[in-house]
């Protein structure tokens, strides 16, 4: 009897797949081997399935970073998929480390979820999108449209908010996940599709004749997109953050994947040298060791390279930098100095 | 007809008892008679004969061009098909042929699989099948096959291990459906005891499990999967979500498992219970060797038909995230390459589950059938 | 258990023999049941209790007393995203439960229709109806919603040139557009003559009972009720000049405006599920009527009982018996499956406060444990319901 029990108890653990005390994210992680990235269920760009099942895009390349920076091998993540709906959950119940999945910041989601922002790797704004047969040159002029909307996302209550202050009605039609927008909208179920501006041009990029689709010039609000990470775990809240930081820090010191070797032997300027480990101790004050940064700009490049790759305006996608762009460009992206 | 009652000779001319049989009087056989019979009864019958035959014509002709005729099997986008011909677009299903069914196991390892998908029928045999041949010895086979599974498809014991979230596709809902029907068994059947046990609080305690479960759908079980169950598990510890949806899964169907033998117990004629306490058995000695024998056999179509249940329900996996055979399908429908081929993916996946689920319901009217003569009460 | 042998060796003998006694026993049993589920329970409650203050979360309530902030297409009650998180619940429940009547009504109708035509000696429809019933039964439900509702999003026109029953009901890829009644205020007469006229039925099948009872006279009960039931109403109707308008959809700039709209999400949800579950209570239905014997048809003639009346007060009562037990967990799993409605964003409980208001308020365990409980409720009271109607038609066995 006894014999039995503790057999089916040794089962029963074998399939459980990680058990032991949390110590930290960063420990558990480094003692799992593997990150869990939780990112979106496939947005072209951003995060999506070649047809070899690889994850790759923006949001992901950031995952294969974080894994690079915390155990050396940008191919050591295990990604979650979720829709807009399950995705602070599977943070929250600790299905996941991190959250990359173009998630807006908010002040609710920050101190009411429990989250831990980190700070912001795409400035969007939610816009609107209509085929051009509809004729409609605004977003006021939606007055009784059926609106596809993205359900547990800050663009539905965005829409709820801007369609009452300007007192016109709208149908909203609640889908989960961008594929079933797309779907929905082709097929007219709905006129209007709404959510971030980078995700409508992403999508109107996958349209047989994107032409025929435009996005109007309303931008109804500020989507500032950044990872998360649970609330509560500073150290591991560090790791994700510089990882973020030091991709837009190696765009303005001019560190790319190709010569990132080459610099990361030593080099003239000392902000380079701190960013890569030749100076400074930064990767073990981070709980990694000095090579982190090198390992992430080899595996994802830098904040412009990895933008370029998957949604700059030589991709389908075609998205300018805007307010992107470096700080020296004009853009929001100023990283902190790595010192 | 004619031909026949010609030949036969005047009567008078046979011995008594030699008269060949005559052939029915005309009108009453042959294809005319039946259609009359079965077709054109009564007027309200011709109707009905008038607009079948119409709605299968109509529905043969114009599907029969557009899954057939004017299908196209080979290309390498939406646009590359439409180019071709008008119809179906089967190049879609092609080419995610490999991943719908073993999703994203890796290459080198899919052997496993196809090892263990052939080694599930050499298992199955003996116990659908009493006329299997060395079946007690097979048996045996089929008592370790969900071990020999486990290693196959999980890894360890000298295997690479594959982690879960690779999982996907057909395998998915065959890991699914028959690891929440094995481990099912045994707890419906102590539920099931449970209801019928004289002891108030075990009666209790069973039956509000089983209401319970089979009071909320099963998408609401799976969520409290997906958000809630961490919340109960100790600090540190977390099941991975496969692993939560196999234990709701398990919980689910061993509800329904336990109603199903429930009817096979209360089947059983008051006499087979008191003679077992009047051979002087305990309780389990009973159940053991007279009465879950004998409520077993008369459970097993509904075992099977609650197993058919199950294999359908595991497609609700998709809406938590798990990408089955039709979350699969349907997630290939993103790709731009593909996109807006949703008829040829649903319908794939609809008839994979057709042919599945009708073999099974099939095999469980064969059971009945079968059993059905020897039982009969 | 082996603390009990353990002890007993030394201190008490009595406790063997407590173990036995086979009353003492059992009641040892379940006392030892009771322990292991109460800390079995309290020891995941307290797993709950310190996961969620780790992340700093709290159990309470007060959330569904907010703004719930987004809005829903479908409602039956007054509703704006300034309503709160309770009221968005409330409109959930509603949605779930006209989905799930729509869906029995129709899933009965069609079920019985299909049983019926199973029955019948014509072999083209019989086979037809055998195929159709196969097919739709050996497919998952779901498959069912997503392809119905990509049949009607994709196939249907657009509104602009929806298709048109003489201006009156509409169908497109956004719904089916019925007119909207306008009450006048005349109309509460009608109201009040339709209940009456319920009434008056029920007493008038009492009388008919007794008469029957007592002088064998069979008074036409049913063409009495229809009088009772629809001609008082529309005497009325018609007496205080007709104050109920029906008013249609017209176009608008994108969708059609007014009328009563059933939206692509619900027909798409009530269309599965009633062909789904048609399919199942099909076959119940050829069931209980095959499982009547040949020789209950012949004693009814025998005794002069016309063919009609036969099958009216002798085989559907019998079949029915047969019929109700699978027929109620056909009309529990209809219910249950209606939670699917989430594939297609209709918004029922589990779309409502099981989803959006889930997420928005990152509020997991408060929510999934109103979903639970309501869903239990709902089943409760669907097999309450159906028990009641199975104890009155069951054999009553002397």
């Amino acid at each position: 009897m006894i014999k039995t029990i503790s057999g089916i108890a040794a089962f029963a653990a074998a399939a459980i797949v990680s058990a032991g005390v949390s110590a930290g994210t960063l420990d558990d992680v480094k003692a799992r081997g593997e990150l869990n990235c939780i990112v979106t269920t496939g947005l072209t760009g951003f995060a999506f399935t070649d047809e070899n099942g690889r994850w790759d895009g923006f949001d992901a390349s950031y995952c294969r970073g974080l894994a690079a920076a915390v155990l050396g091998s940008g191919e050591k993540v295990k990604f979650v998929p979720t829709t807009g709906k399950t995705r602070f959950t599977a943070l929250n119940s600790g299905e996941g480390d991190a959250l990359f999945r173009n998630t807006t910041i908010t002040m609710s989601r920050d101190v009411d979820l429990k989250l831990t922002f980190l700070g912001v790797n795409y400035y969007d704004g939610q816009g609107f999108m209509v085929p051009n047969s509809l004729g409609v040159s605004s977003a006021k002029e939606l007055d009784g449209a059926s609106v596809c909307i993205q359900t547990g996302t800050t663009t539905e209550l965005n829409l709820a908010d801007f369609f009452r202050a300007n007192g016109i009605s709208y149908e909203p039609v609640a889908i989960e996940t961008n594929e079933e927008g797309q779907t929905n909208y082709l097929a007219g179920r709905c006129d209007v599709y709404t959510t971030d501006a980078s995700g409508l041009a992403a999508t109107r990029a996958t349209f047989d004749d994107p032409g025929a689709h435009t996005v109007l010039p309303e931008i109804i609000s500020k989507e500032p997109l950044g990872p998360a990470v649970r609330q509560g775990d500073d150290q591991w809240a560090d790791v994700v953050r510089w990882v973020l930081n030091v991709v837009v820090a190696a765009e303005e010191l001019g560190i790319t994947q190709a010569n990132v070797d080459k610099l990361a032997k030593g080099t003239d300027n000392p902000s380079i040298n701190r960013v890569l480990g030749t100076e400074g101790n930064f990767g073990e004050l981070l709980g990694l060791d000095k090579d982190w940064a090198v390992r992430v700009i080899k595996t994802m490049g830098n904040y412009g390279e990895n933008f370029d790759r998957n949604i700059g305006p030589s991709t389908a996608i075609a998205l300018q930098r805007g307010l992107n762009a470096q700080w020296t460009d004009g853009g929001l992206m100023y990283s902190p100095p790595v010192r | 007809m004619s031909t026949a009652t010609d030949t036969v000779p005047a009567s008078g001319a046979y011995e008594p008892g030699s008269h060949p049989d005559l052939a029915p009087p005309p009108g009453t056989t042959g294809p005319i008679r039946w259609m009359k019979d079965n077709l054109f009864s009564s007027p309200l019958s011709t109707v009905l004969t008038l607009i079948s035959v119409y709605i299968v014509y109509t529905v043969v002709t114009s599907a029969g061009s557009w899954l057939v005729l004017d299908a196209v099997i080979s290309a390498d986008s939406r646009e590359a098909c439409q180019a071709i011909d008008s119809g179906a677009c089967w190049a879609v299903i092609v080419s995610r042929f490999n991943l719908s069914i073993y999703g994203f196991y890796p290459d080198a390892e899919r052997w496993r699989l196809n090892l263990a998908f052939i080694l599930l029928f050499v298992a199955l045999g003996p116990i659908l099948f009493d006329n299997f041949p060395a079946r007690k010895h097979m048996m045996k086979f089929s008592m370790a096959y969900p071990v020999i599974a486990y290693f196959l498809v999980v890894g360890g014991m000298g295997l690479e291990p594959v982690s879960t979230h690779l999982f996907g596709g057909v395998m998915l809902t065959l890991v699914i459906g028959l690891t929440g029907i094995t481990c099912s068994l045994p707890i419906g059947i102590l539920l099931a005891l449970g209801r019928y046990s004289k002891l108030p609080v075990m009666r209790m305690v069973c039956t509000m499990f089983i209401e319970f479960i089979r009071g909320v759908p099963l998408i609401a079980l799976l969520f409290v999967a997906s958000v809630m169950l961490n919340y109960f598990l100790p600090p540190g510890v977390e099941f991975d979500l496969l692993f939560r949806v196999l234990i709701m899964v398990t919980f689910f169907a061993s509800a329904y498992m336990a109603e199903v033998i429930r009817g096979g117990l209360q089947s059983m004629p008051k006499g087979q219970f008191e003679a077992a306490d009047a051979m002087g058995l305990t309780y389990w000695q009973a159940m053991r060797l007279i009465i879950l024998p004998q409520a077993l056999k008369v459970s097993i179509p509904g075992i099977v038909n609650t197993f058919i249940g199950l294999y359908k329900d595991t497609t609700l996996v998709l809406i938590i995230g798990l990408l089955d055979v039709l979350g699969i399908m349907r997630s290939s429908l993103a790709d731009p390459k593909w996109n807006g081929l949703a008829h040829e993916v649903y319908l794939y996946t609809a008839i994979f589950f057709f042919i599945s689920c009708f073999a099974m319901s099939r095999y469980s009217l064969y059971l009945e059938r079968k059993l059905h003569t020897g039982h009969k009460r | 258990m082996s603390t009990a042998t353990v002890s007993s060796t030394d201190q008490g003998f009595s406790l063997l023999r407590l173990w036995r006694n086979k009353e003492s026993r059992s009641v040892i049993i379940q006392i030892i049941t009771v322990a292991v589920l109460f800390a079995f329970f309290a020891f995941l409650i307290s797993n709950a209790a310190t996961n969620l203050e780790r992340i700093g979360k709290n159990y309470n309530f007060a959330f569904l007393w907010e703004a719930s902030n987004y809005d829903i297409s479908q409602t039956m009650i007054a509703y704006t995203s300034q309503s709160s998180n309770f009221q968005a619940m409330i409109v959930g429940i509603l949605n779930t439960l006209m989905v799930a009547i729509f869906g029995i009504i129709t899933a009965t109708l069609l079920g019985f229709f299909m049983g019926v035509v199973r029955l019948s000696n014509n072999f083209v429809a019989n086979r037809m109806v055998y195929c159709v019933i196969e097919f739709i039964r050996n497919v998952p439900v779901l498959l069912h919603i997503v392809l119905i509702y990509g049949i009607v999003v994709n196939v249907l026109p657009h509104p602009k040139a929806a298709m048109n029953l003489a201006d009156t009901f509409f169908l497109s890829n956004r719904g089916l557009y019925f007119p909207a009644p306008e009450f006048g205020d005349a109309f509460i007469f009608v109201t009040i003559s339709f209940v009456a006229g319920i009434i008056g039925a029920f007493l008038f099948a009492r009388h008919a009972h007794k008469v029957q009872d007592d002088t064998g006279k069979a008074l036409p009960v049913f063409w009495a009720s229809l009088g009772f039931i629809i001609g008082l109403p529309v005497v009325v109707y018609f007496i205080s000049g007709m104050p109920l308008e029906w008013i249609p959809a017209t176009q608008g700039k994108f969708n059609l405006k007014g009328g009563m709209p059933l939206k692509p999400e619900f027909l798409a949800l009530w269309l599965a599920l009633s062909v789904y579950t048609a399919c199942f209570i099909a076959e119940i239905v050829r069931a209980g009527i095959v499982a009547i014997d040949y020789g209950q048809t012949e004693a009814a003639h025998a005794l002069g009982i016309s063919s009609g009346r036969s099958t009216q007060l002798v085989i559907i009562p019998q079949a029915l018996r047969v019929i109700i037990p699978p027929l109620t967990s056909q009309y529990l799993n209809l219910t249950k499956n209606s939670s699917l409605a989430i594939a297609v964003g209709y918004m029922d409980i589990m779309g409502t406060i099981g989803g959006v208001s889930l997420n928005q308020t990152g509020r997991e365990m408060e929510c999934m444990t109103i979903v639970l409980v309501l869903y239990l409720a709902m089943s409760l009271m669907i097999s309450a319901f159906m028990n009641w109607y199975n104890s009155r038609i069951k054999l009553v066995e002397r």
